[in-house]
């Protein structure tokens, strides 16, 4: 196998060969660095590597595996977006604010891959705070997407899309509040999956919107991503939002057939607005998974236009409350010379966060100031039951719906950057999710000008194992998922 | 004019559980400065707060005392704004849904009277660190070993117009709290501080006039003086036909004056939502039954008992049913002795005045109930005078042994026997003529004087054994021979 085909390789591939001792997990390990090393530079999708840590903890991996006490994670090389805690290595949140923060503690999904022996290679980089569609808003800079560094990755987990499109790991973690692990994933052609609210805890993950926050995994198919999730998931005594619900093993049902599922595709994701060409795609995406028996059912999510105002109510609401913390007394930027209180405060915030971050904190700050509150927060509250309401109404009639990921493929750097509101636009599929709680998973489902789009498929509450399953099928009949991008320096 | 006082209070209360409301860190009173602060307490990013249990049963345990709606349902709130010592940038609290609704509490006046008050709410949050202004020079040390502290705040209607009506209620939450086990109710560390609302209005006027809240005050009485200064500001300041400014002021003890704590740049808006960290707190009649079933006798009802079964007088009763461990002493005392009023009268008195001159509460008492009902019993069956009583009781509190020990060793006994004492008066009146004279010419009103001094003789003679009832008889009888 080339160097090449060995990063491209599946991380279910490169544990049957760790098994096999067809490979170390330190030459792995070893591999994946050299690439991340070798072309980085054109993407900046890592803020921090952690090469001795990873090759500690491979050489632990091998050691493992050799007694027999390996999971199949054990030795696989991962990235974590930088919005996960991890102890003694530096957790920027892609903000100045936090440039040199380093927790005492590892965050829940951290400590579990870890304990399955999966090796941490860094954290890569994203939009600051989360904040963002594009990966522009890092204070390390944006991230360029390996299909185009021209163009964005998609964001907020821009930077673990695209080291895993790259191939600089198999797998890397996300977070998504409105659509942060599906859109990168469907921009940058890899699989993403955000899992139903409550189904992986949040405890060490920096709060973005803490009713809206959930981990997730990002890989090259949706198999890996199952057997990802299985290590990522349960309850969490440290997070009183993280359900107490069984956890199946989602690689045991990937393989179901899914002859008979009820496919709904809203009538609101495929109306006028949507690019024709990427509806072309979507449509014959469908067709796949009609081909292997589901049904295809036209549904009504009658609020889906309210989900954007809804959502940028709410999630900014609940940002600059959860970002209050950052005032330069503790931890994080400190201004030099504060001549008092309020300078120590005003100076320290300006200076640490960025101007997105700015304008999120000041719109959740109006959104329940007195006299707005009724009319902000207290009615976008109302509308998310409204919303929830709508999905549970689908839900009696079909078993998953499906959707365009992202209204378009990957904008260039710059393009949407000075329009919030355009850029907010890029998550109108995803957000109602959110809002909803429901788990959503990205597949490539195409490649339009050479750029990867994405299929969305949204599922019950905790039934995270049909959107596995139907993934799954799709990948087995197409290739969208094992298409490379071409970095510069590289023949394929 | 007449002015009327009208207050209403809030009290926050520190609950006496083990570890903070919404950490695993201890929650203990005097700890070095920021040893006893995890990384939630600090608000480090990522972490979370989880609800501590016992918390949530101490304020249901509160509720169920004083009657109360209890919040089936009830949910935290963040209340945001700045200050060094709130390390998240906002306070857990709860706003829209109170986890205690309305209830209603009987104050026991040291008159023995009682008046009612409503509990408006009470509801469960964090409390902040500290600031330190004093221990760096020209920079503000912040300790954050209070933070997540968890309290119960408690806030009543205006029903109080009195400093005496105050200062009672505070004592009876004191005793109240204290017998529920549910906080230490120490006001000088800061387990119980109290908020003054306060205004005034014509007497006979049905609307309440503009208040001032008076914060932090933290003994009962400075919550005493801190009305009496505070009413006579707002009197002279609307006498003078000025309008009161709605603010906060600050109780400064050292000047006994009220001062405005210095106004915020911007009035505070607190952005109330829920807490979206937590779930709302669902609490379901079993629940609410088991606790109830397991609450402790109350001190209301306590004093009660304690007039119908033992007697006791109102005064009596409500000091002795306002500290639980108190109360379990007097009954242990009269279970061993079965003197009731005898054992009030002993614990109010001698036995509490040496509590506190030695500046000691009733769990570190050297005298056990056992020993101080071996000395009533020995009063009742008029071996000891009183006189000889106090003189057992201090051997008691030295340790000197049991009531009988001491009489034996200091022969305390009182001397009833009739012999002896007649020969102690023969004695006296033979030595005495002239006084003997000057009593039998005295008519009836000045005999009872002049028998005082042939008493205090014999008194002095048997070195105040002498039982003196006996005494009496027997010197009126031979004096009148």
């Amino acid at each position: 196998m080339t160097h090449t085909d060995l990063c491209y390789a599946s991380a279910t591939t490169l544990s049957g060969m760790l098994d096999n001792r067809d490979l170390s997990a330190v030459e792995l390990t070893e591999h994946c660095l050299a690439r991340i090393k070798r072309f980085d530079s054109q993407l900046n999708s890592v803020i921090t590597l952690t090469e001795e840590q990873a090759l500690v903890a491979a050489q632990a991996a091998d050691q493992r595996r050799a007694v027999g006490e390996a999971t199949p994670l054990t030795g696989i090389p991962l990235l974590h977006k930088d919005i996960f805690c991890t102890a003694g290595v530096k957790t920027t949140c892609a903000s100045r604010m936090l440039q040199e923060f380093k927790p005492p503690y590892d965050a829940t999904v951290v400590a579990k891959l870890s304990a399955a022996g999966a090796v941490t290679l860094g954290k890569t980089n994203m939009d600051e705070f989360a904040m963002g569609a594009s990966n522009e808003t890092s204070f390390f800079g944006a991230v360029a997407n390996p299909w185009d560094t021209t163009r964005v990755p998609g964001g907020s987990s821009g930077g673990s899309a695209a080291a895993v499109a790259a191939g600089f790991a198999p797998l890397s973690t996300g977070t998504d509040t409105g659509g942060s692990i599906r859109q990168p994933a469907a921009l940058c052609g890899i699989t993403g999956l955000k899992p139903t609210y409550g189904r992986i805890s949040r405890l060490g993950i920096i709060a973005f919107a803490s009713s809206l926050d959930q981990a997730g995994p990002m890989a090259r198919s949706a198999e890996d991503a199952a057997m990802m999730l299985n290590a990522m998931c349960g309850v969490d005594s440290g997070d009183s939002t993280s359900a107490d619900v069984s956890v199946p093993d989602f690689t045991a049902s990937l393989n179901r057939p899914i002859a008979g599922l009820r496919i709904g595709l809203p009538r609101e994701y495929f109306g006028g607005d949507l690019d024709p060409d990427l509806a072309a795609h979507i449509h014959k995406a469908l067709s796949e998974l009609e081909a292997e028996g589901a049904q295809l059912v036209d549904i009504d999510l009658p609020h889906t236009r309210q989900a954007i105002a809804t959502y940028y109510v709410i999630a900014p609401a609940e940002a600059s409350a959860n970002l209050s913390r950052y005032d330069g007394v503790r931890f994080g930027h400190r201004c030099d010379n504060p001549v008092d209180l309020m300078d120590l405060y005003e100076r320290s915030r300006s200076e640490g966060f960025g101007a997105e971050v700015q304008r999120r904190i000041l719109v959740g700050t109006y959104a329940l100031s007195a006299g707005f509150y009724d009319a902000y927060f207290k009615k976008a509250q109302q509308v998310r039951r409204v919303i929830s309401d709508d999905f549970q109404r689908a839900f009696s009639q079909v078993d998953v719906i499906a959707g365009p990921t992202a209204p378009s493929i990957a904008f260039h750097h710059g393009e949407k950057a000075a329009d919030p509101i355009a850029m907010y636009m890029e998550d109108v599929y995803t957000l109602s999710v959110n809002l909803a709680g429901l788990p959503g998973m990205s597949v490539p489902a195409g490649l339009i000008n050479g750029m990867p789009i994405g299929l969305q498929l949204i599922g019950r509450a905790f039934d995270e194992q049909t959107l596995l399953r139907a993934g799954h099928f799709f990948q087995q009949r197409t290739d969208w998922h094992t298409q490379r991008p071409t970095l510069a320096g590289t023949s394929s | 004019m007449k002015w009327e006082q009208v207050m209403g209070l809030e009290v926050h209360l520190q609950l006496a559980t083990q570890t903070k409301i919404f950490s695993g860190a201890a929650n203990r009173f005097g700890a070095e400065p920021n040893r006893q602060a995890c990384a939630v307490d600090l608000g480090m990013p990522g972490m979370l707060p989880v609800v501590n249990e016992l918390a949530v049963k101490y304020a249901v345990m509160f509720g169920l005392s004083i009657d109360a709606a209890i919040g089936k349902r009830s949910v935290f709130d963040r209340k945001n704004y700045f200050y060094p010592d709130s390390p998240k940038g906002y306070q857990i609290s709860q706003f829209f849904e109170p986890i205690v609704g309305e209830g209603s509490f009987t104050i026991p006046m040291p008159d023995g009277s009682t008046f009612p008050i409503r509990i408006t709410r009470a509801h469960l949050e964090e409390d902040a660190g500290k600031s330190v202004h004093d221990a760096f020079a020209g920079q503000t040390g912040i300790d954050l070993n209070r933070a997540g502290t968890p309290l119960l705040e408690i806030v009543t209607e205006p029903d109080f117009r009195t400093a005496e009506q105050a200062v009672a209620y505070l004592k009876a939450l004191h005793s109240l709290v204290t017998t529920l086990g549910i906080s230490d109710g120490n006001m000088a560390e800061g387990s119980m501080r109290c908020d003054i609302n306060l205004s005034l209005r014509a007497e006979g006027s049905d609307e309440l006039g503009t208040r001032t809240e008076i914060k932090n005050v933290n003994s009962f009485r400075f919550v005493e003086r801190a009305i009496g200064v505070e009413a006579e500001r707002q009197r002279d300041i609307l006498e003078d036909g000025g309008r009161i400014v709605q603010e906060t002021r600050l109780y400064d003890a050292d000047n006994n004056e009220t001062r405005s704590m210095r106004s915020k740049e911007v009035a505070n808006d607190y952005r109330y939502f829920p807490e979206p960290d937590l779930l709302p707190i669902i609490i379901d009649e079993t629940y609410i039954e088991t606790l109830r079933a397991t609450l402790p006798e109350l001190p209301g009802p306590k004093r009660q008992r304690f007039v119908q079964h033992y007697a006791l007088s109102d005064y009596d009763a409500a000091l002795l049913a306002s500290e639980r461990t108190l109360a379990a002493y007097f009954e242990a005392v009269t279970a061993s002795c079965g003197e009731a009023k005898l054992a009030a009268n002993w614990i109010l008195g001698d036995l509490s005045a040496a509590l506190n001159r030695e500046d000691i509460g009733i769990n570190q008492c050297p005298v056990t109930p056992e020993a101080l009902a071996g000395l009533i019993l020995r009063i009742a069956d008029n071996t000891l005078s009183s006189k000889l009583a106090k003189q057992v009781f201090e051997g008691l509190w030295r340790g000197q042994g049991s009531a009988e020990d001491i009489i034996e060793a200091q022969g305390l006994e009182q001397v009833s026997d009739s012999g002896v004492l007649e020969a102690m008066i023969d004695e006296v009146i033979a030595n005495n003529p002239a006084q003997v004279v000057q009593y039998k010419a005295a008519d009836e009103g000045k005999r009872k004087k002049l028998s005082g001094f042939f008493v205090g003789q014999i008194m002095k003679a048997s070195k105040g054994q002498a039982n003196p009832q006996l005494l009496s008889t027997l010197l009126i009888k031979k004096l009148d021979r």
